[in-house]
């Protein structure tokens, strides 16, 4: 069992490594992140938000829909917690 | 839990000190976040650092008497709400989704202005939610009665004599 189990996450590795043989090199401009939307953001991100900040402007504009994703996800965190740590069911039978 | 509380003379004077400075830090933070890094959640968490440090100074009782934990909770919900809420005026004037150009009418202002405007807007929400979930859960593990329910129960004469023990 383990032999088949090592085998298959040598197998699996041995994979991801021949991924990323054909992956761009790290920072080339002319790769297919590089160039689309990303000089778009540096040349416009100003003139069209008035935002100096690129990281803020793509944030919370050009990704508006990710950070809001982001924030129920905090939200979701702190719901949890407090269903989860404040003792709801107790706090009603002592009411009953 | 904490139950003890450190009558430190320092510690308090110190914290009575420094809670406004960082207070306005994080409004600082917050309303730069379009100059330099910054923004919602970064000054989120130093508002409620700043509301850990009068927890850990003076105990759960004063903080809790400002902000109760379900109070924070229902804020939190408003913070998400502030963000939902400007993608859907701009939904409601005719655009996509969080398109802060259609705020221009609205706003009385050019496009470019209306979406700094609207970036604005959303990092308010997100600070106001990062602070009331972060404080939310700080109170919830830390505090030794998170529920208002039993926050109304510690004060009965017997919970009252094991708080009034001094420290071993």
């Amino acid at each position: 069992m383990k032999t088949i189990i090592l085998a298959f996450v040598i197998l699996s590795g041995g994979l991801l490594i021949y991924g990323t043989i054909d992956m761009p090199a790290w920072g080339d401009p002319h790769s297919p992140a590089n160039s689309y939307v990303s000089p778009l953001y540096i040349e416009e991100a100003l003139k069209e938000t008035e935002t100096p900040n690129i990281v803020t402007a793509v944030l919370a504009d050009y990704r508006g829909y990710d950070t809001m994703g982001e924030t129920t996800v905090i939200f979701t965190a702190a719901v949890a917690c407090a269903l989860l740590l404040r003792g709801w069911s107790e706090g009603r039978k002592e009411r009953e | 839990m904490l139950t003890k509380i450190y009558e430190n003379l320092i510690v308090k004077t110190i914290c009575r000190i420094m809670i406004p400075f960082i207070q306005i830090y994080a409004l600082y933070v917050i309303a730069h976040g379009h100059y330099s890094p910054g923004g919602g959640f970064q000054g989120g968490v130093i508002l409620a650092a700043a509301l850990a440090l009068i927890f850990l100074a003076y105990g759960q009782e004063p903080v809790v008497r400002r902000l109760t934990p379900n109070l924070a909770l229902s804020l939190c919900g408003i913070g998400v709400f502030i963000y939902a809420g400007t993608g859907l005026l701009c939904l409601l004037s005719g655009g996509n989704f969080l398109d802060y150009a259609r705020l221009a009418p609205i706003l009385g202002v050019a496009i470019p202005r209306a979406r700094s405007l609207g970036i604005f807007g959303v990092e308010i929400g997100v600070g106001l939610a990062v602070m009331t979930a972060m404080y939310s859960i700080i109170i919830d593990v830390a505090g030794n009665s998170a529920s208002p329910d039993r926050h109304a129960a510690s004060s009965s004469p017997e919970n009252l004599n094991n708080n009034a023990e001094p420290a071993a």
